[in-house]
């Protein structure tokens, strides 16, 4: 009855270190899921699109005021890390209808390495955002974004790093509590603050008038330092200590995320 | 291929502030040896779940020790996930991908090439009766579809031993019998082993060698079903008479059928189990109309595995499920 048999399959089975083959899987699997339903990717891309289009012209009068030689060249790297920032911590709601539906069970079943479950998903965010980031940039520069070619990659990178960051995070947090209702209030107080208090959207700072106890605060975001670090990198300042400490934020909060992620879906009990 | 020592899991939950201990399996011993199927059968809560997924590694037991396909699963779960195909309560394919593209992922998750998983899903899908669904997306499928994509995904890479967790809940009875046959091929055509939760007594009855009854996670009965129903004292005589007057005397013939026993008198219907009662309904009948007694009907009943999860337990498996 059957064509393929036992031992040809198991013969195919012998190397179980396919780390690398294991996280393609997942990671075509999970894109194909998400072009098939682009909405979200679109409604991921419409929203920093929309600040560009929307806010960015009443920062055109203000660009001498905050500091600023072009309002865009300032503004983008604000818009880049939100994206990295908010498109990757809402990420994990899609696992948990995955979960819902019995895959991540299926697939917490199969011999395949459970780190490598996680990282196809973090690879299909890394995907999405840096798509995503490639089009902001060219819809910047067509408001009259002019930045460093060399500056404007670092910033995709620093973003990339900080969007893994919270996809694993988002993910990791996804499969601990399991139900939206838990997630979205915790996701929602995560990200306003830090998208207030980075200076994002204006700079934070005293030379521009904000009062003392606002710094003191915006101060402790590592956020505010990658923003400020991604604005270095587009004006083509590339050895400021800026950079360095949004380099070095960068590379930590990922290694952190990664870290709480891999140890989530390794837990044997999830 | 499958022995269990002792196996055991308590959750803990948190009430508000209150903590609370909830013992899901509370100690479980159990044997499965090659080609059997085994049916676990036990109300909703009972912890069949709960076993079933620290048997194929997906939870650790707080205590105890399994051996499954011949591996240790605490000590070497992924050489178990690699031997068992395990098709969970809740599913196993996202309603919006397409079936074929899951069934063809989730095979080489095993590590199998994919030429080879396609060819191994579009038998798969053949065999189980899912001819044209290949690009569907389960979604759009009907309830006993669904299933059977399930199936297939825990069969994509032949293994030898197969868990089904309450494989035909919410199935109309049309599909639930369509699935029966084609999990009882499992064996007959593939030689697998298959171990499956049910609350359907009908389920247990019709599918399994050996059924497990479990009950506040323990074990409370093992057998055949033939087995457990001789457990029960007996079939159930049931006589209807034609008018109250002669209740009491037909109540007295009947009892006197097994010594010490009274049968259970309730308007005009009395009934008792007997042992062997077909050998016993002659004899009554002529007594009976000698006495003048007139019956409208009379029915002789096999006990049923309700009957024995109601001897063993003190409650019906009907009112649970
Ligand atoms: N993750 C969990 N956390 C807390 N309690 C659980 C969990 N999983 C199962 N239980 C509890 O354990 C008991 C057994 O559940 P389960 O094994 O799913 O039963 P069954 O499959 O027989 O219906 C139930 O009381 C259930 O509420
Ligand atoms: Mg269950």
């Amino acid at each position: 009855m059957a064509t393929t048999t036992t031992a040809e399959l198991q013969a195919t089975d012998a190397p179980s270190g396919n780390f690398v083959r294991e996280t393609g899987i997942i990671f075509r699997r999970q894109m194909r899921l998400n072009l098939r339903n682009p909405a979200w990717i679109i409604i991921g891309l419409a929203q920093p699109v929309l600040y560009l289009a929307l806010f960015g012209p009443l920062l055109e009068p203000l660009a001498a005021q905050i500091g600023a030689d072009n309002a865009y060249t300032f503004f983008v790297p604000g818009l880049l890390l939100q994206l990295g920032l908010f498109g990757a911590l809402f990420a994990g709601f899609g696992l948990i209808g995955e979960w819902r539906d019995g895959v991540i069970e299926a697939e917490r079943v199969t011999p395949a390495s459970r780190t490598a479950l996680l990282l196809g998903r973090i690879g299909r965010d890394v995907a999405l955002l840096a798509v995503q980031s490639t089009i902001l940039i060219g819809v910047g520069y067509l408001f009259g974004l002019r930045a460093s070619i060399v500056g404007m990659l670092i910033g995709v990178v620093i973003t990339v790093l900080v969007g893994a960051a919270c996809s694993a995070a988002s993910n990791a947090l996804a499969l601990t509590v399991k139900s939206e209702d838990v997630m979205a209030p915790i996701l929602n107080s995560i990200a306003l603050p830090v998208l207030l208090l980075s200076g994002i959207l204006l700079p934070i700072s005293t030379e521009t008038g904000a009062p003392g106890w606002l710094v003191a605060i915006s101060d402790l975001m590592p956020t505010k330092y990658i923003v400020t670090g991604i604005r270095d990198a587009f004006a083509g300042d590339l050895a400021t200590a800026g950079l360095v400490w949004a380099v070095v934020w960068a590379v930590l909060l990922f290694v952190v995320g990664l870290w709480v992620g891999t140890r989530t879906f390794r837990k044997e009990n999830a | 291929m499958i022995h269990a020592r002792g196996l055991a899991r308590t959750f803990q939950t948190k009430r508000g502030r209150e903590k609370t201990e909830v013992v899901a399996v509370a100690g479980v011993d159990l044997d499965v040896a090659e080609g059997e199927i085994v049916g676990f059968l036990g109300p909703n809560g009972a912890g069949k779940t709960t076993t079933l997924r620290m048997l194929t590694t997906l939870l650790k037991p707080t205590a105890g020790t399994a051996t499954v396909a011949g591996h240790d699963v605490a000590s070497d779960p992924v050489a178990v996930r690699r031997s068992i195909g395990y098709v969970s309560q809740s599913g196993s394919t996202s309603g919006e991908a397409r079936a074929g593209d899951e069934l063809m992922d989730h095979g080489m998750l095993y590590g199998i090439a994919r030429r080879q998983a396609e060819a191994r899903g579009r038998e798969l899908f053949a065999q189980l009766e899912l001819d044209g669904m290949w690009a569907r997306q389960p979604r759009t499928l009907s309830g006993g579809q669904r299933r059977r994509l399930d199936i297939a995904m825990g069969l994509v890479h032949d293994p030898r031993l197969v868990f089904l967790d309450e494989p035909t809940t919410g199935l109309d009875p049309q599909a639930r019998a369509n699935l029966w046959t084609h999990i009882s091929d499992l064996r007959t055509k593939r030689g697998s082993t298959i171990f499956l939760t049910t609350h359907y007594l009908d389920e247990a009855d019709a599918l399994c060698d050996r059924i497990l009854v479990i009950d506040h996670g323990s074990i409370v009965a093992s057998d055949t079903p033939d087995a457990l129903k001789r457990q029960v004292a007996g079939d159930l005589i049931e006589l209807v008479l034609a008018d109250e007057q002669h209740v009491s005397e037909a109540a007295a013939q009947l009892g006197r059928l097994v010594d010490g026993a009274t049968a259970e008198v309730d308007g005009l219907s009395v009934s008792m189990r007997v042992p062997h009662a077909p050998s016993e309904v002659p004899g009554l009948l002529r007594s009976l109309d000698g006495a003048g007694v007139a019956l409208a009907a009379i029915e002789v009943r096999r006990p049923t595995l309700d009957d024995v999860f109601l001897t063993l337990t003190g409650r019906s498996l009907r009112e649970e499920a």
